[in-house]
């Protein structure tokens, strides 16, 4: 894997936080490779630094050592490039603007086109499959129907890149589930590159090519694991023995983790 | 309509209580207008009666007191039909040209409310825009406005008339602008909440979309301050009003609903001053009730109510 052809690209990376209770280290040490078209997930317990490596790729916390590239650009170029949709924990909608004017936001602060923006909305509703939900307001709306509103959001300016942190971690098992199977289909018709933090390993495994296992305090990559599973899953795969095998491999890692401590 | 009862309830009460009141307030001038009038009386003797408290008086002159409080020219608490038939004598029944009437005095107390109110607004409004965007600002500026509220209104109203008066201001600005100075301020404190309400992720997210300061304000800061600035706008509009009633106090105003109080308390003319307040919280009632009514349609076309 060479640097040339990675999309996101970290070496070395450091962050400390000055708080008032003094310095936190919230990234040591972190060098990762995404390839374009990549599905990486970071997982690991909290303060493990995942969102903050998330927000850094994002140019919205600035590293205090290391190096960062975005598409061959700092993080803040590739930011004022527009080169990633963001989705947050929670689904954030503007609570005074349609599902459409949600989604519209974006585009209008781009200077897309009245026309453009009519037609891209269009199409990220139908991707998140949220059509005819378009004059609706979000308190219309169920937590997943928002979440999913959210992500057609981040993905009406065609952004190459997807950073999405913990964004089903407020929804319930069975909405999760459902999410995370459209997601899939999404992220395979798109061919978009995506970062993902979670909490749960089955969503990790189900979802990732790559699943990074991070460590706390200080923040840092424990363990990077290249999954075998095919492109094509459907949900039962879950059940199967190299399923369950990549999940041990994720279980055990975060226990390390932990242990080194 | 399930409201009716509770508010009518409260209605009667307020007006059962006014009237019982009336009776020991006025009691003191129906004894001795009864006196004149060659009716016995207990105690007979005018300064015997000077110490007794209205209570008193009406305990030991029943029916001559009971009879005596409605009709009196100045009470020193009129009754509640006394002041309806003053405030339908001086609207309905005058010309609204004529010196006399309320509709008159209410419209000018008024427009230098409304003009006041604008400015005011405009005024908080932009502080708070500023208060928010520059840090310069928001050190300098708060602790300025709200020492400027901890100055007596009553205080400070007769400076700014002599000043302007000064500069050849008169009549309708000076009050205009007192009735800003109340007004601003709970429009800079409701606007730098509102405007500050967004949480960091609704900022982050218009960071990643690489969002100017301007874009931020327009599409997420003003937006989301809208039902902050109404509150404020409820507060403020009646402050307004305050404003220019106290304008028109120090300057021996003319016209006004200020100056009927005035000339009221001047004249001993109790039942005029009764009417202007009760004009004037008609009139407070109402715009307040105005603004709610935008805020409602406001809010329901942004989808918040």
């Amino acid at each position: 894997m060479g640097a040339s052809t990675a999309v996101i690209s970290a070496d070395a990376l450091d962050l400390t936080f000055q708080t008032a209770d003094g310095p936190v280290h919230a990234l040591s040490n972190v060098s990762l490779d995404i390839q374009s078209g990549e599905f990486v997930s970071f997982i690991g317990p909290s303060g493990c630094g995942k969102t903050t490596f998330l927000r850094c790729v994002a140019g919205l916390e600035h590293p205090t050592g290391g190096a960062l590239s975005v598409n061959g650009m700092t993080p803040d170029e590739a930011r004022r490039n527009r080169a990633y949709g963001y989705v947050f924990q929670a689904a954030g909608l503007y609570p005074w603007r349609t599902i459409g004017g949600n989604i519209r936001l974006p585009l209008e602060i781009m200077g897309y086109s009245k026309s453009d923006q009519e037609d891209r909305v269009k199409n990220v509703l139908e991707l998140v499959d949220l059509k005819g939900f378009e004059k609706k307001y979000p308190w219309q709306l169920s937590g997943g129907m928002q979440q999913r509103a959210s992500i057609a959001r981040a993905l009406a300016f065609d952004a190459d890149i997807l950073l999405m942190d913990e964004p089903f971690g407020a929804l319930d098992e069975i909405v999760r589930d459902h999410l995370n199977e459209q997601l899939l289909a999404l992220w395979s018709r798109t061919e978009k590159t995506i970062g993902f933090v979670t909490h749960s390993i089955p969503e990790a495994v189900y979802l990732s090519t790559k699943i990074v296992v991070m460590s706390p305090r200080p923040g840092r990559i424990h363990e990077v694991i290249e999954s075998p599973l095919p492109k094509e899953r459907p949900l039962d795969i879950r059940d199967t023995p190299e399923f369950i095998e990549v999940a041990h491999q994720v279980r055990d890692g975060l226990r390390a983790g932990h242990i080194d401590e | 309509m399930r409201s009716v009862l509770p508010v009518l309830t409260v209605v009667v009460a307020i007006f059962g209580f006014w009237y019982l009141a009336v009776l020991p307030m006025n009691a003191h001038q129906a004894v001795l207008d009864a006196e004149r009038a060659g009716v016995g009386v207990i105690p007979a003797e005018a300064s015997a009666r000077r110490d007794l408290s209205g209570f008193t008086l009406l305990a030991r002159n029943f029916d001559v007191v009971t009879a005596g409080v409605w009709t009196q020219e100045r009470p020193i608490l009129p009754a509640p039909h006394q002041v309806a038939v003053e405030l339908w004598d001086t609207t309905v029944e005058k010309k609204i040209t004529s010196k006399r009437s309320l509709v008159f005095h209410g419209w000018i107390t008024l427009s230098a409310t409304l003009l006041g109110f604008a400015i005011g607004t405009g005024l908080g409004i932009l502080l708070a825009v500023g208060i928010v965007h520059n840090r310069a600002m928001d050190l300098s500026v708060m602790p300025w406005a709200i020492a400027s509220q901890t100055i007596p209104i009553l205080a400070i109203a007769p400076m700014i008339i002599v000043v302007l008066n000064s500069v050849g201001l008169q009549g309708l600005v000076p009050k205009a602008i007192i009735s800003a100075y109340l007004s601003f301020f709970p429009v800079v404190v409701g606007m730098v909440k509102g405007l500050r309400s967004p949480d960091a992720m609704q900022l982050d997210l218009l960071r990643t979309y690489n969002a100017s300061k301007s874009e931020t304000f327009w599409k997420l800061r003003l937006p989301a301050s809208m039902p902050y600035l109404f509150a404020s706008l409820k507060i403020g509009i009646a402050a307004s009003l305050i404003g220019a009633i106290v304008g028109e106090l120090p300057t021996g105003a003319v016209r006004g609903l200020g100056a009927r109080m005035l000339t009221g308390s001047y004249y001993g003319q109790t039942i005029q001053i009764w009417s202007a307040l009760l004009a004037a919280a008609i009139v407070a009632a109402t715009l307040v009730g105005i603004i709610a009514l935008i805020q409602r349609m406001t809010l329901k076309r942004m989808g918040l109510a």
